[in-house]
């Protein structure tokens, strides 16, 4: 579904990514892990558009994603969640949610202006169809809430839904559980994993969060220093000598 | 379920206030020219059409997230188009309006362009340099735009039907485009382009991955500001009757951004009461110092932003914040049930209520941008 192959990344002398190549198959959870630094999130950065490769090529689904401009990406079928929360703080969470969904609505300027019935229309279906994934994720109540000042569990679901809304086939999770507490590590895993069924997804995700990672994908991807070191089978991963030199450590 | 219901309830009950509000508005805004004498309409007249302008500006500003030091020059394009074609051309008054509109839309998708690469400070300051340019330039086309001596037209005549004297006239004349115009931009922002506008100004890189076209959204942000700026310019046009290169240096560009900042930015009703401050404050101003009246505005525009930091727009509900939190502070052990909002302490002073202004008299020139 998803081949990356050669990719690198310089920032000035700085060689963030140096001939990364791996695949992600149709329906499965790949795991990106590697110490900070390592690459993970350009490469995630590289794959929506948000930085452009000085070489190497990725595939989505037989097209050239590096050849798309960069909001076309998300209709392809790509939506991904940020490190550090991408949201819109000032936003309602729903109207968050409803800008995920911004590339199922067609309405134009003109039309928006005049709210011609079939821009009223639009809104209510593109409303309800938040307000369905709300539900769907325990945000109802938070709905007309701003997406700032909740807690961070909370906006980080708030995230999920709106990449959920893009209606994405590959979904891209950049640290999900970044900053959860114990107790809302292990909620989010399950989300992930229902979601994952239901939406039908294809998972890539960068986390350091080891139980999570090993727990829900099929195969890990080791960086370090901007290079592939590792790959294979969560058992493979977690036994691979130069995984544990570069980043797991060995039991004291 | 029991939530359910409630929401219900308040949904009814804003929508219930929202329909009343809009009704006494509605009410108030008609019956105006009636009670006031005909140079008290004439400032309602241009505060309804700067609160045009600011709308526009607010568009891109408070909503876009841009910034715009050049709205007095797409004023000055809306309001040369509609007098050129008066004085030339003789087309009716109402014939301007679209060409204004249209042609300040172009002029503003123009600018958009350059905009997309420029943000902050640098598109400040290439804005200001299209409003100090474009005087000097309206001052050198003198066989169409009268030089520094201007072009003075007909104003709106009301119809002989209509039994109401000029500026009653064209007070309602000017109520209907603002009417129209605050509309139009309040669809444009409830609606997904809206949205995709306001998730640009929040966060441009996570709204690019949802799919939003950045390029189109503020450029097209940048266009419809400006059709709302050459709207008014067009209506002050009919209003006024005389264009000069003097009536629009970059001071009006400046007093706009202004306005829009005292009055609220990202608020639906801000321009309206920005406009009450640019139209109203400076002639108090001039009351209070006759010497330096500049002084006193920029001091009161000092005083709002100290006591109001969201503008007029967002003082009410600073204020029932704050009043809120003292009642439940003196209050806590007494019961919660019903408590009226109307028992608000009639909290902290506010310096420039645009209803006290408005009640002042006014004796000094309606132009708030002087020298």
């Amino acid at each position: 579904m998803l081949a990356v192959d050669g990719i690198s990344v310089r920032f000035g002398g700085i060689t963030a990514l140096d001939g990364v190549a791996f695949t992600v198959e149709p329906g499965t959870a790949v795991g990106l892990i590697g110490p900070n630094g390592a690459g993970k999130t350009t490469l995630f950065n590289c794959l929506t558009r948000r930085c452009a490769p000085d070489a190497g090529t990725v595939r989505f689904e037989d097209e050239d994603l590096l050849a798309l401009p960069p909001h076309s990406v998300a209709g392809r079928g790509i939506a991904r969640t940020f490190q550090n929360l991408g949201l819109f703080p000032l936003l309602t969470v729903r109207e968050n949610v409803m800008v995920g969904a911004h590339g199922q609505g067609r309405t134009g300027h003109l039309a928006a202006a005049l709210r011609l019935p079939r821009v009223r229309r639009e809104e209510r279906e593109l409303r309800d169809r938040a307000d369905d994934l709300l539900r769907r994720l325990g945000l109802a109540e938070v709905a007309d809430h701003p997406a700032s000042g909740l807690p961070f569990g909370t906006l980080k679901r708030v995230e999920l839904a709106r990449a959920l809304a893009v209606r994405p086939r590959l979904l891209l999770l950049d640290e999900p559980v970044n900053g959860l507490s114990h107790g809302e590590v292990d909620q989010f895993a399950d989300l992930v994993r229902s979601v994952r069924e239901d939406f039908d997804l294809t998972l890539l995700v960068v986390e350091h969060h080891m139980g999570f990672v090993m727990g829900l994908c099929d195969k890990v991807v080791c960086l370090d220093f901007g290079r592939k070191i590792a790959e294979g089978s969560p058992e493979e991963i977690q036994r691979d000598p130069a995984v544990i030199e570069a980043y797991l450590g060995v039991a004291a | 379920m029991s939530t359910i219901v409630a929401t219900l309830g308040t949904d009814r009950a804003r929508r219930l206030r929202a329909a009343l509000t809009t009704l006494l508005v509605a009410a108030v805004a008609v019956s105006a020219p009636f009670y006031f004498a005909p140079f008290q309409v004439f400032q309602l007249t241009m505060v309804l059409l700067y609160a045009v302008a600011l709308a526009g500006l607010n568009l891109l500003v408070g909503f876009g997230g841009q910034i715009s030091l050049g709205h007095g020059a797409f004023f000055a394009a809306g309001a040369y188009t509609a007098a050129v074609m008066l004085d030339r051309y003789d087309t009716g008054h109402l014939a301007t309006l679209p060409v204004a509109a249209a042609g300040c839309f172009l002029l503003g998708l123009g600018f958009g362009v350059p905009a997309l690469r420029l943000r902050g400070l640098y598109l400040a300051l290439v804005t200001l340099a299209f409003a100090v340019f474009l005087p000097p330039l309206l001052k050198r086309l003198e066989p169409v735009t009268g030089g520094s001596m201007g072009l003075t037209v007909d104003k709106l005549q009301p119809p002989a039907w209509s039994g109401m004297a000029e500026d009653q006239w064209t007070y309602f004349v000017v109520l209907a485009v603002t009417a129209v115009s605050l509309l139009l931009a309040r669809n444009l922002l409830r609606s997904r382009v809206g949205r995709a506008l306001l998730a640009v100004r929040d966060n441009e890189s996570a709204a690019e991955v949802m799919g939003v076209r950045l390029s189109l959204h503020k450029t097209l942000a940048f266009a419809w500001s400006a059709l709302f700026a050459g709207v008014a310019g067009c209506v002050y046009t009919w209003v006024i009757g005389f264009v000069s290169p003097d009536s629009f240096s970059f001071v009006l560009s400046i007093t706009l951004l202004a306005g829009l900042v005292v009055g609220g930015l990202a608020s639906l009703y801000g321009p309206l009461l920005g406009a009450a401050f640019v139209m109203y404050v400076p002639s108090v101003a001039q009351d209070i110092s006759e010497a330096a009246p500049g002084v006193v505005f920029g001091l009161l525009i000092i005083a709002v932003m100290f006591v109001a930091p969201t503008g007029l727009a967002g003082l009410a509900g600073r204020v029932r914040g704050t009043a809120a939190r003292r009642l439940i502070r003196t209050t806590t052990p007494a019961a919660d049930d019903d408590r009226p909002s109307g028992s608000e302490p009639s909290a902290p002073p506010t310096p420039a209520d645009p209803a006290a202004v408005d009640a002042e008299p006014v004796g000094a020139p309606p132009r708030p941008e002087k020298e």
